[in-house]
């Protein structure tokens, strides 16, 4: 193997090696040869003895070497794993990856299973986390006849619509330990479901402005043929409509990229502050064309949250630009960062409070569903697509936060994104 | 020796006990969210597949209450474990009401679907199913985990889900007065959202039970209703300025 690459270049080393490779042999003739001279009268059958002996070496000599050197190669596989502990091992697995005993209780998470799954930790009864049907037949298979592995596809629904390839099978032989494999294939999944949800959706909502396009244009060929202001007119709310379709299908294009990205709740740790700072500026245009005055209230340390950094410029985007529009008449917007201290979900608070007027109370809670419009007219005269705040929900489920909306009519709306502390991929 | 057996045959039926809730909250939640894909989809053989399961809720319930009643007469357990067991019946229970209350949105299916509903009807539906879903989710695996800190964000959740309601129960009344042929529509939509919302209570009262095993102690009573549906009145003016 090795030594043969040094052959040539080491003659040395070769003598020494084949010497060393007929070592056997040698010291057999060696000793036949002191025998035979030791002895004073050797006659013919201690010679004979001796070559039988030399003989008998040189065939069983090579078989042990190969032997030797069989064992030396499986020393040399396993080498590089003695010291390395299966718990390593599994956290080395990128995919979420659970090992459980006999009776479906689990003795160990790796980190990924962590991340994707939450609360599980050793002890913990496999059944009672992976409740669904097709898990629990998977389950006991596998328990049952822990020889042959097997594989289902899992969905989890809800918070955020999750599918796995789910593979059981056993570790080792004898110890009786198995382990689930999860491999995250909601990506495959999420492109199928894109195209039928995007065309359900956009051929809904794109409907409204084409029909008024076109019923515009019927009437420019027809009876406003000849009329240059009411031309002029409806040419600018042709131009309005069009607008409107191509944010939305901005909207809908950007919803749809979210969705598909894979769940990932770890991130670089970032502080909001710079982000909110960015965001404030680029939309300073919109506040001085709308006369509102955008106050900023920071703390002096910084605001540490995991995440996209892209993903949180957009939900701040969105968030400021709906306190700019729909609380215009307040003309003022209020932006604070707080870290906020509520038990055990200490984390940091951004939020957005305009003096507008108001949510009625109704429509709080459906205010993050997509198209849901508290007032048709005047979201559609601000520009609105109806999906501004349904991209800022998707966008704090996946960095595991929460919108929290406060609003009376009268008095003005305070919109927080709620983040967890970025330690919170635990 | 002896003692020994019997302990370990005794965790074993305690195990038992466990397992099958699990597999009855699995069932509960494949149930909930089938019935209202059904509803959306107009899908009637899923409809009808969710109406067959909850055969297998109701075989769950009464095969967790007959080996806990042995458990209790053979074993005379104590403290923890009697918690335990007394959890694992009201919690079988409660997913029992919860498969009903799935069935009885999987049966109005074909009565919504036989006219071509739009879109924006159950869009709010969906979402209130998402939030009583997420709920469920949360308490099964708190008792699973037998963590109690998330328990107490479940009565949250249960205030958005009435919030929900009610906003839903108005936007329903509003279609029935903009156009009568919604009526009949509308009004299977609105017991889907009040099971819905019932699904909703069945798991805060799971969490009440688990907090319960797990601390010994009652979950102290904070309830503040959200759901104003019953003070909802939409004036005909009020629909016309729509």
């Amino acid at each position: 193997m090795s030594e043969q690459g040094d052959d040539g270049a080491r003659p040395m080393a070769w003598v020494l090696g084949r010497l060393i490779e007929s070592r056997w042999t040698l010291a057999a003739a060696t000793v036949a040869v002191a025998v035979v001279a030791a002895l004073p009268e050797p006659g013919w059958l201690v010679p004979a003895l001796a070559i039988a002996g030399v003989a008998a070496v040189a065939i069983a000599a090579p078989r042990r070497m190969v032997v030797g050197r069989s064992r030396e190669a499986d020393r040399d596989g396993s080498d590089p794993l003695d010291g390395v502990g299966s718990r390593d091992l599994a956290a080395a697995v990128p995919d979420p990856m659970i090992l459980f005993d006999a009776h479906g209780v689990i003795v160990h998470v790796n980190p990924a299973a962590v991340v994707a799954f939450g609360q599980l930790a050793p002890g913990m009864a496999l059944h009672l986390r992976f409740r669904a049907p097709e898990m629990h037949a998977l389950i006991e298979g596998v328990l049952a006849d822990a020889a042959t592995a097997r594989a289902i596809d899992y969905v989890e629904r809800v918070p955020l619509e999750r599918v796995f390839r789910v593979t059981a099978s056993a570790v080792g032989r004898e110890d009786g330990l198995l382990a689930l494999v999860f491999k995250d294939q909601s990506e495959a999944r999420r492109i199928d479901r894109m195209r039928a949800d995007f065309i359900a959706n956009a051929s809904h909502e794109l409907r409204t402005p084409l029909a008024s396009i076109a019923g515009f244009v019927e009437t420019l060929r027809g009876p406003a043929k000849n009329d240059p202001s009411a031309r002029e007119h409806f040419l600018k709310i042709m131009q309005d409509q069009t607008g409107r379709m191509a944010r939305l299908i901005d909207d809908l294009l950007s919803l749809s990229r979210l969705e598909m990205k894979p769940y990932a709740r770890t991130g670089t740790p970032l502080d909001v502050r710079g982000i909110v700072d960015a965001v404030v500026d680029s939309l300073g245009p919109l506040a001085a064309e709308s006369g509102v005055t955008v106050e900023r209230r920071m703390p002096d340390n910084p605001s540490w949250v995991s995440g996209d950094r892209d993903e949180l410029f957009q939900v701040f985007e969105n968030l400021l630009e709906n306190a700019i529009k729909y609380g215009q008449s307040g003309g003022r917007v209020e932006v604070e960062i707080v870290p906020s201290a509520t038990g055990a979900r200490d984390g940091v608070q951004v939020r957005f409070r305009d003096y507008g007027p108001g949510i009625a109370e109704e429509h709080i809670p459906r205010i993050t569903e997509r198209f849901y419009r508290v007032d048709v007219e005047s979201s559609r005269s601000r520009k609105g697509t109806g999906l501004g705040l349904a991209i800022v929900k998707h966008i704090l489920t996946r960095h595991g936060g929460w919108l929290d909306v406060h609003s009376a009519v009268g008095s003005g709306s305070t919109f927080t994104a709620h983040f967890p502390p970025p330690t919170s991929a635990r | 020796m002896q003692s020994q057996h019997t302990m370990r045959a005794y965790d074993q039926e305690l195990k038992f006990l466990a397992t099958r809730i699990g597999a009855m909250g699995g069932h509960a939640e494949r149930m909930v969210d089938e019935a209202v894909a059904a509803l959306v989809h107009s899908d009637g053989s899923l409809a009808a597949k969710v109406i067959g399961d909850d055969e297998l809720l109701d075989a769950g319930q009464r095969e967790v209450d007959d080996k806990a009643i042995v458990i209790i007469a053979k074993r005379q357990p104590m403290a923890a474990d009697l918690r335990e067991i007394i959890g694992a019946i009201r919690i079988s229970a409660d997913l029992e009401r919860v498969g009903d209350l799935g069935k009885n949105i999987a049966k109005r299916v074909g009565a919504i679907a036989r006219e071509r509903q739009p879109v924006s009807l159950f869009r709010g539906l969906q979402s209130l199913a998402e939030l009583a879903l997420t709920q469920l989710k949360e308490v099964l695996d708190a008792y699973a985990s037998r963590s109690v800190e998330k328990i107490a964000f479940v009565r949250d959740r249960d205030d958005r889900i009435d919030a929900m309601y009610t906003s839903l129960f108005r936007e329903l009344l509003t279609y029935m007065m903009e156009d009568p042929r919604n009526i009949s529509a509308c009004t299977h939509l609105l017991f889907c959202a009040k099971n819905i919302e019932r699904i909703g209570d069945h798991a805060t009262n799971i969490a009440e039970t688990v907090y319960y095993i797990v601390t010994g102690e009652q979950m102290p009573p904070e309830r503040s209703k959200e759901d104003k549906s019953h003070k909802v009145m939409l004036d005909a003016r009020e629909t016309a300025e729509r």
